[in-house]
């Protein structure tokens, strides 16, 4: 385990430093990508499953398909096609799909080899959710008020861009 | 292991620090702000393993409750900036209009 949890750990710093010297939005997006699963990894290592699983659905799932979507928005037309042009491009994907292939093979030696390895102990979903709700509420009052705002502001930013466009 | 999380954390945040001080365009320095959002919740899941405590991962659940809230209001301004400025040059909003 000790192996994984420093190779994965590696990924992350790697992946990073390679999205911060890109040029192009989507390059660096993909890198960041990289870097979100890898620190997933590092999570289940240190014997948070929940928070792996969430940063894998929430962070490299929702939060960079927004991100995605914006950076596809802002350019159209010509440059767009461009952009689609280097997509196919193998220079493009081989390198976060090197390091996505060395998670997926920690992810295989973490499923065959479960037993062995001292890593720390498991903090399952029964006992992060049996603290949320019950000394953590009003955190979880306070984090729905958050995300409401957010909702709110981005809606609000949003709609005045199209009223502007359409006059 | 745990010490070595924090070393990785701190790594983490400090490349993020640089990605917002360097890079100028806008997307670039949101995708920096999540690095060392990212950074602070692996600090919170190694502290909670170091004493296999559930409140680690509470943290960093509230973390990703502020970056999805950050990130949406972040990408609305980014459209509004592109639609005015027609750039993604953080520097073309350094003077205030008001």
């Amino acid at each position: 385990m000790q192996v994984v949890f420093y190779v994965s750990g590696a990924i992350a710093i790697l992946a990073t430093v390679l999205m911060l010297t890109r040029l192009n939005a989507v390059h660096s997006l993909l890198y960041l990508v990289v870097s979100l699963l890898a620190i997933a990894v590092v999570f289940y290592v240190l014997g948070a499953a929940l928070a792996a699983a969430l940063e894998v659905i929430i962070y490299a799932g929702a939060i960079m398909v927004l991100f995605i979507f914006v950076v596809m928005l802002l350019n159209l037309g010509e440059t767009a096609a461009n952009e689609e042009r280097q997509l196919l491009n193998a220079s493009m994907w081989v390198g976060p799909a090197i390091l996505s292939a060395v998670l997926i093979a920690e992810f295989v030696y973490i499923l065959s080899a479960e037993s062995h390895g001292n890593f720390p102990a498991q903090v399952g979903p029964r006992q992060v959710a049996a603290a949320l709700y019950a000394p953590y509420l009003i955190g979880v009052e306070l984090a729905s008020m958050l995300l409401l705002a957010g909702i709110v502001g981005a809606y609000h930013l949003g709609f005045r861009k199209v009223r502007k466009g359409a006059s | 292991m745990i010490r070595d999380g924090f070393i990785l954390a701190s790594i983490l945040f400090a490349l993020g620090t640089a990605g917002v001080l360097v890079r100028r365009n806008i997307i670039f320095v949101l995708m920096s702000i999540e690095v060392m959002l990212n950074a602070a919740g692996l600090a919170f899941i190694a502290a909670g393993a170091r004493w296999s405590q559930p409140d680690g991962q509470i943290l960093f659940l509230f973390i990703l409750a502020m970056a999805a809230a950050e990130v949406s209001v972040g990408l609305a301004l980014v459209l509004r900036f592109y639609h005015q400025y027609k750039l993604l040059d953080a520097d073309a909003a350094s003077r205030m209009r008001g």
